[in-house]
């Protein structure tokens, strides 16, 4: 299904060298419309470099990335943001004093119509704050109830809500998420994985950093295998077992043979 | 191979768990009842000038009492808003700094480097009272602005770069200067504007000094700028947490060296208060007000640790301290128990901002 269609964001050749250390060792990848595709990968396979190549956070050495089909190049984060690639950090980049409705709009404020917001530059709370409401409450997040709550007194899942939901809100094009269940419980990390389809069904497609494979396997509709500087194999859930996913990441089976 | 998928057994359970976790979710914070001292520190969590403000109304009822009417009358509390004038401004810049987790001991020498120059401007050079005084707070700005830079483009921590430009600003003051006081009757006849602050309006009794007022109007509009404009969420997101805020898009230097050259150019507008409360120029007066700025912010509720506080509460931690004063003084206790009294507030304060800050009590 997917030969025919452009990538929302790929990349070719990519390579980054860090000293003497290769990061990036010519590394492939490619995201489809509409589904969520898992970044896994050793620890030292270059997810990371990947991700912020992806993201504007590093710039690469070579290689080219392309978005719906033309060659893009970002200089910083701010500059991929822009593009309608939004990341969430596994820090989450929340300011924990401050209100949901705040945190959701940190940034990018909205300002009052007309002289009040072009001369004293006053923001809209109040359209801040009904915007943020809806935008949780179309990703089923509404067990927060006081919007201006400071995101401190959320718990560890709640939090990441609130940081997906930013991405949602303003990512137009891709969400990127490192690592997201990471430091949840159990419980917490269904309610993460649940958020996840959520934003797929709405059309944007989401790349997954995890470790965690029946994380990966639940909700990835494909599964990126990072090995070595570089994309080691394709697989799809139903067709690979994370035994085979593991066999791949260590090495144990050549990627292009299993996929 | 197979053996890691899930099973459809398992798979169904996992719908159950979903299906209860959102539930769990959804009920957890309503159902489960808080204690009275939950509710108490969630009140003060999501306030943080509630805890200054009663200890301001309980200090006001208490020295009531025991002084008696004298405390109350319009006239001695005009006095002691006067009183707390120099403080309350200086503490507007101390806030705006220790709201971005640094800390200004500068203040107080900026502020008497700005008085001798808007003072020697006009007296000794002529200059019209208003260049004299537009160019004593561009000298705070460009103090604020060295100290700005030291800490965002240096990258050393703000204690240190206002440690030593608090002794820099200070012998630069006392060489400018020569040492020398500049009378206030030089002052009233080259440039009566620089005493205007000190002129005051009679209202039912209490005597507003200008001063006074602009120090208000100061905190009312400090107030909008950090509550109701993105650079004022900016200020606070900087200071709860930098890297954060950094990958959140806020280019969070220059937050930091807006807030330096803002606290400088209020420390320069602190000057021309100081000028109007004592009439004259002395090199010698006001340059240790950096501590007590320093405890009205705390006192007031600001935490230490960034991204916490608001500005009304430094103005209640002045007018605190403020009140403490006067009532000792009137009550006829020694000096000395003044002191003694504004040291127990501090730690009580931040021993309260400590419990505050921890997220489940």
């Amino acid at each position: 299904m997917t030969d025919e269609t452009t990538p929302v964001l790929s990349a070719r050749g990519l390579i980054k060298r860090y000293g003497r250390v290769t990061a990036l060792d010519s590394a492939d990848f490619d995201l489809y419309p509409g589904e969520v595709l898992a970044v896994i990968g050793d620890n030292g396979a270059g997810k990371s470099s990947l991700i912020k190549a992806l993201s504007g956070a590093v710039v690469p050495d070579a290689g080219e990335i392309r978005m719906n089909g033309r060659p893009i190049s970002f200089r910083n984060p701010m500059e991929a943001r822009e593009a309608g690639i939004e990341t969430v950090y596994q820090t989450l980049a929340v300011a924990p004093s401050l209100g949901i409705a705040d945190n959701l709009f940190l940034g990018r404020e909205l300002r009052k119509p007309g002289i009040l917001g072009s001369v004293f530059r006053m923001l809209d709370k109040a359209e801040m704050r009904r915007r943020a409401t809806q935008q949780l409450s179309d990703l089923g997040l509404l067990t927060i109830q006081n919007i201006t709550q400071a995101v401190e007194t959320l718990s560890g899942g709640q939090r990441q809500g609130v940081a997906v939901a930013r991405s949602a809100a303003f990512g137009s094009k891709v969400v990127i998420l490192d690592e997201p269940t990471a430091a949840l419980g159990v419980k917490e990390s269904r309610r993460v994985l649940n958020l996840i389809k959520d934003v797929r069904n709405r059309g944007l497609p989401v790349v997954l950093i995890s470790h965690n494979m029946p994380h990966v396997f639940e909700v990835a509709d494909r599964i990126h295998v990072h090995r070595l500087g570089r994309r080691a194999a394709v697989i799809r859930p139903d067709t690979h077992s994370m035994s085979d996913a593991v066999a791949i990441m260590t090495g144990a089976v050549d990627g292009d043979a299993a996929a | 191979m197979t053996a890691s998928r899930p099973t459809p057994a398992v798979a169904a359970d996992h719908e159950r768990l979903t299906e209860s976790v959102s539930g769990t979710l959804a009920a957890r914070n309503a159902v489960e009842p808080l204690s009275g001292w939950q509710r108490l520190h969630r009140f003060f969590h999501a306030n943080p000038t509630a805890a200054p403000a009663i200890v301001l109304l309980a200090a006001i009822a208490a020295f009531t009492l025991i002084v008696g009417g004298r405390f109350l009358s319009p006239f001695n509390l005009s006095l002691v808003l006067q009183q707390v004038t120099i403080i309350g401004t200086l503490g507007v810049a101390q806030t705006l700094i220790i709201l971005t987790m640094g800390i200004d001991l500068s203040v107080g020498a900026i502020m008497v480097l700005c008085t001798v120059v808007m003072g020697r401007m006009a007296v000794d050079f002529g200059l019209p009272p208003f260049g004299a005084l537009l160019l004593g707070l561009g000298a705070g700005a460009l103090c604020g602005a060295i100290n700005g830079s030291l800490v965002t483009r240096v990258k050393l921590p703000p204690f240190i770069v206002t440690l030593g430009t608090w002794n820099i600003f200070f012998a630069l003051n006392l060489w400018y200067s020569k040492s020398e006081t500049i009378r206030s009757q030089d002052i009233e006849s080259a440039a009566p504007l620089l005493q205007w602050t000190g002129h005051a309006i009679d209202v039912f009794g209490a005597r507003l000094t200008y001063g006074s007022l602009l120090m208000l109007g100061l905190f009312g509009l400090v107030w909008f700028a950090l509550n109701w404009t993105a650079w004022g969420r900016h200020v606070y997101a900087t200071g709860d947490d930098k890297d954060a805020a950094e990958l959140a898009g806020i280019r969070t230097r220059r937050v930091l060296q807006s807030i330096y050259v803002l606290a400088g150019l209020i420390c320069g507008l602190a000057a021309w208060l100081m000028i109007g409360r004592i009439g004259s120029v002395s090199p010698q007066v006001g340059f240790m007000s950096n501590l007590d700025s320093i405890t009205a912010v705390v006192i007031g509720g600001t935490s230490l640790f960034g991204g916490r506080g608001s500005i009304f509460g430094t103005l209640i931690g002045a007018l605190i301290v403020g009140i403490f004063r006067n009532g000792l003084a009137l009550a006829g206790v020694d000096v000395l128990w003044q002191q003694f009294t504004v040291g127990l507030l501090i730690i009580v304060a931040v021993a309260i901002d400590q419990w505050i800050r921890r997220v489940s009590a």
